[in-house]
């Protein structure tokens, strides 16, 4: 079964440049760790949220583009995994052991919603 | 009532086969029905258990037959589910206690608390969703909706029905404990209503904690808090009057406590707070030590207080929490006088946590009162009655409040 798991953390880090490597190390090895166990089906980091954008189209069809996220709220997604595991159990370990569950960030786990062919 | 321990271990089974608790349940209830209706007739089977789990595998069968997609879903389960390990399709009367993997599904921090106390009372206790609603006071209708909606979680985010493996068991078990614990807490000091008591509830949670131990016999937190249940229910005839009005440890008639209860409960005690493991203590342990003190003694002024508090220290490292404060406070006021007691009180008054309970003015309000600080203790006694939710508890701080009135 498939789950993304959506990694929120804060909008304004002050990350020193060694907090940052230790960060990036640290994804590294997890992402070896999820293409070893053959788990992953895709995972990105996104920019800063201040490079974000948000559309709206209207009722009458007008196009609303405003500067920044839908929301600002004080934790911000960050990136995501999608993972293909058997279970919700599995899905918690591995969010548990990514580092976007870790330093004050959360992890939500949230299972993909599967379609029948038409 | 006869029923009620075969349906737990019968839904446990199918589920375990099956994979689905709404299949589970309505298989599971029709076999039940059916055994109500031909056992007055033709008899009570030599393997009562076996005929039950055969009767509900054929209407389960009989149920994916009819329901393709549902079938193929399922498939689907059985299939990850044996990847995990062989089924214990167990023969006739050889029909395996299933029934540990449902209290973890169950009690799955994936759901909300309240929703894994509701699958707990219904799946293990076998109460039906009113019994279950009027376990906690509530409407039918929320009692079945949380049910409900557990149940969608379980399917649609699949949670899995398995026994956490050893090394998650420190994660997993406190919050089987925890629920067991709430049904207990609400069985013996309802938190509204009219009755003190709901001594069925109190009955059930010991029943269930005690198959929980059963099925775990390694775990010292079970052991603990089975020993505390029995040692706190232990004082349940001494704890309310003729009239139901409430009794406090202080005036107990303890020739009315329940001396093999006590005596159980210590014994589980001393396995809990010195059995092996790596682990020091745990909480339910300490408080059993705690209600095991109070047990023990011939009446409060012999009371080992000293004891007491010492087992609040180290309960409040282990465990801390707003409510084992005010508890310690208590302790300490018992050991050195009202005023000790009443200087701690004072410090916990800022804790938002302790905002709505009934506890903390009313603690407040005794000390003050034992002090002859009147007018202060009146204030406090109001400030209780406002949060109170239990009848008679209100009807008691009702009563003190006319003494420090007179």
């Amino acid at each position: 079964m498939k789950y993304m798991l959506l990694i929120y953390g804060p909008a304004d880090g002050d990350w020193s440049d060694e907090a940052m490597q230790a960060e990036m190390n640290d994804y590294w090895a997890y992402e070896k760790a999820v293409a070893d166990a053959g788990v992953s089906l895709g995972s990105e980091a996104l920019q800063p949220v201040r490079t974000a954008t948000t559309v709206a189209v209207q009722a009458d069809g007008e196009r609303v583009v405003t500067d920044g996220p839908f929301a600002e709220t004080r934790e911000v997604l960050g990136g995501y995994y999608l993972l293909d595991v058997p279970d919700l159990d599995a899905a918690l370990d591995w969010a548990a052991r990514c580092p976007g569950s870790h330093n004050g960030g959360r992890i939500e786990v949230r299972p993909v919603l599967e379609f029948e062919e038409p | 009532m006869v029923f009620r321990e075969e349906r737990g271990r019968l839904l446990a089974t199918l589920v375990r086969q099956f994979g689905d608790l709404d299949l589970a349940e309505e298989v599971a209830s029709d076999a039940v029905a059916a055994a109500l209706e031909r056992w007055p007739r033709d008899g009570v089977p030599e393997r009562p258990a076996a005929w039950l789990l055969t009767t509900a595998r054929r209407r389960a069968v009989d149920v994916l037959r009819r329901d393709r997609t549902y079938a193929t879903r399922l498939a689907v389960l059985q299939v990850e589910a044996d990847r995990a390990g062989p089924a214990h399709l167990g023969e006739d009367d050889d029909v395996p206690d299933e029934r540990l993997r449902l209290f973890f599904t169950c009690c799955h921090p994936a759901l909300p608390v309240e929703a894994q106390t509701a699958l707990t009372l219904r799946c293990l206790a076998g109460l039906s969703t009113p019994e279950v609603a009027r376990a906690f006071l509530q409407p039918t209708a929320t009692a079945a909706q949380r049910i409900v909606r557990a149940k969608k979680k379980i399917r649609a985010a699949r949670i899995p029905f398995r026994v956490p493996g050893a090394h998650e068991l420190p994660d997993r078990l406190p919050g089987v404990l925890r629920v067991l614990y709430l049904i207990f807490t609400e069985g013996y000091a309802a938190s509204s209503g009219d009755a003190l008591l709901r001594t069925d509830l109190a009955d059930e949670a010991i029943r269930l904690t005690r198959i929980l131990r059963r099925l775990l016999p390694g775990q010292r937190e079970v052991a603990g808090l089975l020993a505390l249940m029995l040692l706190v229910d232990a004082r349940r005839t001494a704890r309310t009057d003729a009239d139901g009005e409430l009794v406090l440890l202080d005036e107990q008639d303890r020739s009315r406590w329940d001396a093999d209860a006590i005596r159980e409960g210590r014994l589980l005690v001393v396995e809990a707070l010195t059995g092996s493991g790596a682990t020091g203590a745990g909480p339910y342990a300490l408080q059993a030590a705690i209600a095991a003190v109070h047990d023990e003694a011939a009446d409060v002024a012999t009371t080992d207080w000293s004891q007491v508090v010492a087992l609040y220290d180290v309960l409040g490292r282990v465990a801390p929490s707003p409510l084992v404060a005010l508890n310690r406070a208590v302790a300490v006021a018992m050991r050195d006088g009202p005023a000790a007691g009443l200087a701690l009180l004072d410090d916990l008054s800022a804790d938002d946590r302790l905002r709505h309970h009934h506890l903390l003015p009313a603690a407040r309000a005794d000390l003050l009162r034992r002090l002859g600080r009147r007018t202060e203790a009146r204030a406090a006694y109001r400030e209780a009655l406002v949060l109170v939710g239990n009848e008679p508890e209100r009807r008691f701080l009702l009563r003190r409040l006319e003494e420090v009135s007179r």
